[in-house]
This record gives structure tokens, C-alpha cells and sequence, in this order.
């Protein structure tokens, strides 16, 4: 009874080409998400979780190369569309927020402006017409005095007001998919709940299937039906959420998850948990699990062989020739390490 | 915006005044107004009188005073060599200039600004560095010798072009892409680079995560925030234009400001220098002040602040 | 903006600065061509005296308005033909040289000057000192440089001096706008400071610590004004004001082969060419020079 998940990534591989070589950004990761549902794709700055998202959105700079054994959302291949074809579905049936609020708007366009275009491009509104759907979706994402807003100048509001017209601007056109990629990172901390909590409802009003980009555990737990872990470029456990925090396959993973100090059961003065080492080179012949350097469990093979994504559960995936077995307890993780 | 307004135009008139001071004083010394026009082969009693006569004999900073007061009301004085009043002499040669200098900074637009968006959305290809090569060239080629040039292809072998007169719009072709080719150089290079950053900021990736089309992202989000600095190189090649139309109205024969400024250089006429080079100067300083107040009414961030 | 991921790099030991400049210049096809072109013309106009076959003020009316020697007419006596006084192109052409490379690099030095210590002294000391030297420049950008410069040569006295003196006076302008700059920038970096603070004299800070700094900034700068100059007295001479006849200057055999451009067109491509030419020279140099030193700021 299988229905075809809303979005298929099947070995997407991201390279660029640069002057010190080719670098790998993006290897083998393979994810889908059902219709409606939220996943996270977690990882630290260059683990290549935002590429992944622009990989998929097809705004990779020219001197990127993709290539995916399958790229399907809703129902479309991604991979057999050309550029205009890809350009009417971007803003239309999938959109995309990003990180800087300060710097993702047009400073010489009224807000008015780029919200209309998106009416006028993709669904043939008059100017009057999308500008009367601006104001009203202004509203929505709770700015008042929306058609006061309309023109005004992005550098008229602040960072949090930014990412609202952001997050309005992009779903106006009611998209089935969208991509969040870190929208509340760069904001105060009193405003990223409230951002969250705005994405997740309209999420369920507008019955959107999202990717959430964060490197934020605790945000994954709030929001995350399912959780992809990459790490070097590669995905190295897909689980339920739940099952995640619970149980955790990766070595990675585990090391992320006893990084965050948990009120009541963390002592105070305890170490947090750290990962020692740093993330790797991207560049040049890569072998075996991207990890290993740091893992406290590497073999020999771990630095040698290539390693598949394998399934390991009912929903659940790790890449991994150690993955940590159910039964081992979990408590060694929330005592902290060394 | 209105406080930046006085400001910039209470800069423009200090700068002005200084102009005039300036060129008056080197004008003045570098020669000696009596001889310029009395010839030099006048006897000396013949300059002294001349040299009353004008007033030559007072202080400079007399004769400036006398010359400002006159030219603030319009009056620059007659021209020994004409004959004629200065203004007199201006407001006949002006139109055939004015007329010059528009085309050619329309051309200069019109093809630099296109040039420096194509080498920006296609950059490090062919069609950019053809593009450069041109902005190079025409950097490199000296206005006068183009021209020379342009007439002999276009006018004497294959007989397209008049070479000189004022025959209407078509004698103003050839002078216009010469005057024009000097700021094409500038204003394409300055496009690409403004185009260049722009193209890397955030909110072109934000149009283009829109799905908006090309032609909206390069012109409608990117071009109008990377205009703002060619804006201002415009208004200064503009004035730069002015002198060069020295060159190109010698060149093609036409009856401008450039060859009235020639002609009284060469008669040493010193009032009708003056003027010109008083009048070049104030194109230049409005232009420049233009330009600035329009920089500030497109980017809507100086306009606040 | 891009999101590429942090590359550990491999430790290697890297070149000296020069070493790294001159790889880097080298590499630069601008800089090589350019460069070579004007040490080319420089040398030719260096040797001038053994590479022409006649003088260049010889005259020989029997042997007037020669064409150039791949023309029907021309003959190996004269390679690049003779002009209306029967003077030998090549020759003129030669000693010609001598004037625009004279001119422009002197004008350039002098400019250079002028508007580098305007410019050090409106970066470093900043306040009343940058508000004036700056609306100096102001002043400087609204003179008409072309007409100014002729009226002024022609009320002294055209020559070469005259000429030389008058453009340096006229073109230092871009000098004090870059210096400053980057005077600006240095001015708040942590080597001034110490100089300061040990107690070096001002005049000493601004020649051991500033300049040095913002020489390869000059360098380029001083380029592109050898260009301009060199541009500005070809106009000039072609308008007869300037260098006098029969002194050799490219624009004045350009003006006095203008009235022969129907039959006898090289007299007057000739020059240009040249001009032409070494004008690129000097800009694809400058140019890569600018590229080589500041990469980022293309």
C-alpha cells in the first residue's frame, strides 16, 4: 500500500570544481520524506547540509556538478527538467528560506514588491491583485499594519520582522514542499521560538512537507518527524526522531546527543560531551567512513572500505560497520565523556 | 534628504567659487592680457594704454572681484578677438554641443551598460573577454586619431558619413561614437563589477530560489542595485566629455563650445576663456552634484540616514 | 557567500612575498604583454639614433610623401615612407617615441609626487588635513584638464618643459584619492601604533612605515597616468599647442598628415597605431599590475 513519498533523494552527489581540485561536498545521500512530514537534516557547518538543499533546489553555482540516481518531488523529476522548467516549479511548488534575514532581501525593492513579483510570475495575478495578497499574508505570519509594510524598505525592520516577510514572501504561492535552512540561527534567541512555532502551523495548515536544516538538537526534537544525520558530506543515520535521541546507531550521532547538557540529569560542573578532532578535507581521494579520524571506535577497515547505507530498523538507516547495538545503555552517554 | 541637499549644494558653489578664482589667477599670469591683445607687435606705450584702458594695471585680486560681480549677473565680458559678448558668443556655439555631448553619453550608455551586464552574467567566457577587449581599446585609442580614422573608413572609402559639417543628425554620428568610445571603457567596466558583486549577494539567490526568470533577476533585482555606482561615473564622464569635445569639434568641423574654446585659445582671448572653462567646470560641478542626489534617491538607504 | 567547506590545507613552505609577486606578475598575461611591448618601444626609442636610417629632421623634397615599403612606391631607403617635407617616417616615428615615453613618465613621476603626498597626508592625519586635500581633489576633478592644459601651455609657450610641467601639475589627482585610501586602511593597523607609541617622528612613520605600503598601489596608479599623459599631449600637439614643430611628436605628424588622409592615409595611421599601441601597453601593464597586487578588489 505503499504511497510514493512526497520527496526521493537517491544518491545525490555534489562536487566543485576549484582551484585546489575537486571537492566532494555532497556523497551518496540518499533520503525521502513522506507527504506532510518534517525532516531535519542535522550536521555541523560543513557537513554539506545546506548544500544538499540547494542541490536539490537546483541553485548550485556553475561551477557545481550534481548527479543523482533520483530527484523526485511530488510526483516530478527533478532531474529532467530544464532550466525555465525548473525555474516555474522554484517559488511555485517548492520553496526555500534561508539563513540571513539582514541579507536575503532586496535592499532597493519595496516589501510590496518582491512579494507581488511572486503572484505576477507564477500565478499571472495583476499587481493589485498579488499586492492585496501580500498585505493579507503579512498578516498571516503576524506583522501588523501590513499594508503600511507593503512600502516600506527591508532595512525599515528588524531581523525577526525580516524572516516573517521571508517566510510569507516564499509560501504565498502555497508550495507543497519547502526547505528551511537554518531560518533561526541568526536571530535572537526569544524570537527563534516564536519562527519555529510560525513555520510548524503553517506547515499544517498549508499541509507542506519540509526539510529543516539546523545543527540544533534541541530545535530537532520540537519539530522532526524523522532525522538525517550527515557528517563530511555523507548521510550517516536516517531514524524517527524518537528513536534517535533514544537510541542512537552513529558514533556520531551519539557523540552529538551527549554534547547537549540536559537539565535535571547533567550535574553541574560535568564535562559536556565533545567530539574530539575536526571535520575533514573534502578535497582529493576519499575513502571509507568520514568519521574514522575521530571515531572511538574505528578499525582498519573503517578508514578503507566503502561503506553503503544500510537499514538497520523499520525506518531506520546508519552508515556505519559498527553501529552501536539496541541494548547498550544509554546512560553512558548523559554522564559525559573523559 | 533635504539637509544632505543643502549640504551637497553648498559644497557645489564653494568648489565653483574656487574654480573661478583659480583659473582666473593662472589665466591672468601666465600671460599678459595687454600684449594678448594688443598684438605683440604693439609698442610698449601702445600696451600701456591698452593696459589702463582694461584695468589690467589693478590688483588681481581686483579684476576678479570686478569679473565675478559681472559674471554672476551673466555678463563675461567681450571678447577682444570676436569682438562679440562673451555670453553672446556661448549661447550661439552651446546647442551644437550640448546636442553632441547628450548623444554621445546616450551611446556611451547604451552600449556600456549592456556590454557590462553580458560580461557580468557570462564572466571569464568569450563574450566577456571580448567585451573587456573593447573596454580596453577603447581606453587605449587616442580620440582625435579615431576620429581620423572613422572618417577614413566611413566617409572617404565608403562614402557613408559626411566628414564635417552640420548637416543635421548624420554629421553627428561619427563625432558622437568617438566622444562616446571614451566612457564606454568606464562605464562597462564599472557595470561588470558592480554586476559582479551583486550577482554573489544573498538576495539574488533569494530571486532566484523565487523562481524568477533571468531577465527579471539581472535587470530588475540585480542591475538596479549595481547602477548606483555608474550612476556617478556617468555625470563625470559626461563633463570629461566637455573637454573632449575640443579635440572631436576640431576634428569634424563642427561649431561648438570645443572650438570656440580652441579658437579663443589660440587668439589668446582671455574672457571667452575664462567663460568656457569657468562653464566647463559648472557642468562638471552639477553633474557631479546630480548625480550624487540621484545616487542617494536610488538607494533608499542614504535617502534615510 | 558560497558554501564551501573549511579545506585543512597542507602545511607547505611557502615563497617569500617578492618571490610570490613576481611568480605572480609573470603569470599575469597582461603584465608579460604589456611589458614587453613597452620594454620593446622603450629600447627602440633608446636606440633611436642606430635603428633609424636617416635623421629625423633631414629633409629631402626630391623624396616626399613616400608610402611605406609593402606599398607600391616605397622602397627600402625609407621603410615606413616619408612625410610632406620628405623626412623619414620611421625615423620621426623613432624619435617620436623619445617624446611620448619622455613625457609621460616624467609627468607621471612628478603627478605622482604631488598627489602621493596629498594623499599620505589626508589618510594619516585625517580631520581638517582629509577635508582639505579632498576638496582639492574636488576642485582638480572640475578643471577641464584638456582645455585648461591647452590654454595654459598656449598663454606660456608650448614646449617640452611647459608641457611636462603643466600635465604633472594637472594629473595628480587619482595618486591622492588611492594613497589615501589606502593610508586610511594602514593608519589603524597595529605596526602604526607601535611605530607611534615608541615614539618615531611623524615624517619618519610616513617614510618607512606608510610609503612602502602604498606603493604598489602607486605603481599602478603611475601607469595609468603615463597613459593619460601620454594621450593628452598627443592632443595637444595635434592641436599645435605643445611640443613645437619640427620636433617629432606623434600627434603633430598625425595633424600634419591630416590634409593627406585621401591619398596618402599612413602618414596618419602610422602614428595612431603607434600611439595606440604602447597606450595599451601601458594599460594592460597597469591593469595586470592592479590584478597581481590586489586580486581581491577585481
Amino acid at each position: 500500500m505503499s504511497v510514493e513519498p512526497f520527496v526521493q533523494v537517491e544518491s545525490l552527489n555534489i562536487e566543485f570544481a576549484t582551484a585546489r581540485g575537486t571537492i566532494k561536498a555532497v556523497r551518496d545521500v540518499s533520503f525521502s520524506v513522506e507527504q506532510g512530514k518534517t525532516l531535519c537534516i542535522v550536521g555541523e557547518s560543513g557537513s554539506g547540509k545546506s548544500i544538499t538543499s540547494l542541490g536539490l533546489m537546483g541553485l548550485l553555482p556553475p561551477t557545481a556538478k550534481r548527479n543523482a540516481t533520483r530527484l523526485r518531488v511530488g510526483g516530478t523529476d527533478l532531474l529532467s527538467l530544464d532550466r525555465r522548467a525548473m525555474a516555474d516549479v522554484r517559488g511555485s511548488r517548492m520553496a526555500m528560506i534561508f539563513q540571513e534575514p539582514m541579507t536575503s532581501l532586496n535592499p532597493s525593492l519595496t516589501i510590496g514588491e518582491q512579494m507581488a513579483e511572486m503572484l505576477t510570475r507564477h500565478r499571472g495575478s495583476s499587481r493589485k491583485q498579488a499586492l492585496e495578497k501580500a498585505a493579507f499574508w503579512l498578516e498571516k505570519v503576524g506583522i501588523p499594519a501590513a499594508t503600511n509594510r507593503l512600502r516600506q524598505y527591508p532595512h525599515h525592520l528588524s531581523g525577526g520582522l525580516r524572516q516573517r516577510v521571508m517566510i510569507a514572501m516564499m509560501l504565498m504561492c502555497e508550495p507543497e514542499f519547502i526547505i528551511a535552512d537554518e531560518p533561526t540561527t541568526a536571530l535572537d534567541v526569544s524570537i527563534q521560538a516564536q519562527i519555529l512555532f510560525l513555520l510548524s502551523s503553517l506547515q499544517r495548515e498549508l499541509g507542506m512537507t519540509m526539510i529543516f536544516i539546523t545543527h540544533d538538537l534541541g530545535v530537532v526534537s520540537r519539530i522532526a518527524d524523522h532525522v538525517a544525520v550527515m557528517y563530511g558530506g555523507q548521510l550517516v543515520e536516517l531514524a524517527p526522531t524518537a528513536d534517535l535521541f533514544a537510541r542512537p546507531q552513529h558514533p556520531y550521532t551519539r557523540g552529538l546527543i551527549n554534547c547537549i547538557p540536559i537539565p535535571g540529569k547533567t550535574k553541574p560542573g560535568a564535562h559536556l560531551g565533545s567530539i574530539p578532532g575536526s571535520i575533514p578535507s573534502l578535497a582529493g581521494k576519499l575513502q571509507g567512513c568520514a568519521f574514522a579520524p575521530r571515531c572511538d571506535f574505528a578499525t582498519a577497515n573503517c578508514r578503507t572500505d566503502t561503506l553503503a547505507l544500510r537499514e538497520t530498523g523499520s525506518d531506520r538507516a546508519v552508515r556505519c560497520l559498527y553501529p552501536i547495538k539496541p541494548n547498550a545503555s544509554p546512560d553512558v552517554a548523559l554522564e559525559g565523556t573523559q | 534628504m533635504l539637509k544632505f541637499l543643502i549640504r551637497r549644494v553648498l559644497l557645489a558653489m564653494a568648489v565653483a567659487l574656487c574654480v573661478s578664482m583659480l583659473t582666473f589667477g593662472l589665466l591672468h599670469v601666465a600671460t599678459d592680457p595687454a600684449i594678448a591683445i594688443a598684438g605683440e607687435d604693439a609698442s610698449a606705450e601702445e600696451i600701456e594704454v591698452l593696459r589702463v584702458a582694461y584695468g589690467f594695471d589693478r590688483p588681481l585680486y581686483v579684476q576678479y572681484a570686478d569679473w565675478l560681480s559681472n559674471a554672476v549677473q551673466g555678463d563675461f565680458g567681450k571678447s577682444p578677438y570676436f569682438g562679440l559678448e562673451v555670453r553672446t558668443l556661448i549661447a550661439e556655439r552651446l546647442p551644437v554641443t550640448a546636442k553632441l555631448g547628450i548623444l554621445s553619453i546616450v551611446f556611451a550608455l547604451v552600449l556600456g551598460i549592456p556590454l557590462g551586464v553580458i560580461a557580468a552574467v557570462y564572466p571569464n567566457t568569450l563574450t566577456d573577454r571580448l567585451a573587456l577587449s573593447v573596454a580596453v581599446f577603447g581606453q587605449a585609442i587616442p580620440n582625435f586619431w579615431f576620429g581620423l580614422l572613422l572618417i577614413y573608413v566611413l566617409s572617404i572609402q565608403f562614402r557613408l558619413l559626411p566628414a564635417s559639417g552640420t548637416e543635421g543628425f548624420v554629421s553627428f554620428i561619427m563625432p558622437m561614437i568617438v566622444l562616446g568610445t571614451n566612457a564606454v571603457p568606464a562605464i562597462m567596466r564599472l557595470t561588470r563589477t558592480g554586476m559582479l558583486e551583486v550577482l554573489g549577494s544573498d538576495y539574488i539567490r533569494t530571486a532566484w530560489a523565487k523562481g524568477m526568470l533571468p531577465r527579471q533577476v539581472y535587470v530588475k533585482h540585480a542591475l538596479r542595485n549595481a547602477v548606483v555606482p555608474v550612476v556617478s561615473v556617468a555625470a563625470i564622464q559626461a563633463a570629461h566629455m566637455l573637454g573632449g569635445s575640443i579635440v572631436v569639434e576640431a576634428v569634424f568641423a563642427l561649431h561648438g563650445l570645443g572650438s570656440l574654446a580652441y579658437e579663443s585659445i589660440l587668439r589668446s582671448d582671455i574672457p571667452t576663456m575664462q567663460a568656457i572653462i569657468i562653464l566647463f567646470s559648472g557642468f562638471f560641478i552639477v553633474f557631479a552634484a546630480l548625480s550624487d542626489i540621484i545616487n542617494a534617491y536610488i538607494d533608499p538607504r542614504i535617502r534615510i540616514s | 557567500m558560497s558554501p564551501h567547506t573549511d579545506i585543512i590545507s597542507e602545511t607547505v613552505r611557502e615563497p617569500g612575498p617578492w618571490r610570490l609577486l613576481a611568480g605572480r606578475m609573470l603569470g599575469h598575461k597582461g603584465v608579460v604583454i604589456g611589458g614587453a611591448i613597452l620594454i620593446l618601444v622603450i629600447l627602440a626609442a633608446l636606440f633611436a639614433p642606430l635603428l633609424a636610417q636617416h635623421g629625423p629632421f633631414q629633409q629631402s623634397l626630391a623624396d616626399r610623401l613616400q608610402p611605406p615599403f609593402w606599398m607600391r612606391g616605397g622602397s627600402a631607403d625609407y621603410i615606413l615612407g616619408t612625410d610632406h617635407l620628405g623626412r623619414d617616417y620611421f625615423s620621426r616615428l623613432l624619435y617620436g617615441a623619445r617624446v611620448s615615453l619622455l613625457i609621460g613618465f616624467t609627468t607621471a613621476l612628478i603627478s605622482g609626487t604631488i598627489g602621493t603626498f596629498l594623499g599620505i597626508i589626508a589618510g594619516y592625519f585625517g580631520g581638517r588635513t582629509d577635508s582639505v586635500v579632498m576638496f582639492l581633489v574636488t576642485i582638480k576633478l572640475s578643471i577641464p584638464t584638456i582645455l585648461v592644459a591647452l590654454a595654459i601651455v598656449q598663454l606660456v609657450g608650448g614646449s617640452l618643459q611647459t608641457v611636462i610641467l603643466v600635465l604633472g601639475f594637472l594629473l595628480w589627482h587619482q595618486f591622492a584619492v588611492v594613497t589615501r585610501a589606502t593610508t586610511m586602511q594602514i593608519r589603524g593597523m597595529d605596526f602604526i601604533t607601535a611605530a607611534e607609541t615608541v615614539g618615531c617622528s611623524t615624517p619618519r612613520i610616513l617614510a618607512t612605515e606608510v610609503l612602502p605600503n602604498v606603493l604598489n598601489q602607486v605603481i599602478v596608479v603611475l601607469t595609468l597616468t603615463m597613459a593619460s599623459a601620454i594621450l593628452i599631449e598627443a592632443a595637444l600637439s595635434f592641436l599645435g599647442v605643445g611640443v613645437q614643430p619640427p620636433t617629432p611628436s606623434w600627434g603633430i605628424m598625425i595633424a600634419e598628415g591630416k590634409q593627406h588622409l585621401f591619398f596618402k592615409p599612413w602618414l596618419v595611421m602610422i602614428p595612431g597605431v603607434a600611439l595606440l599601441l604602447v597606450v595599451l601597453a601601458i594599460n594592460l601593464l597597469g591593469d595586470g599590475l592592479r590584478d597581481v597586487t590586489a586580486p581581491e578588489k577585481r
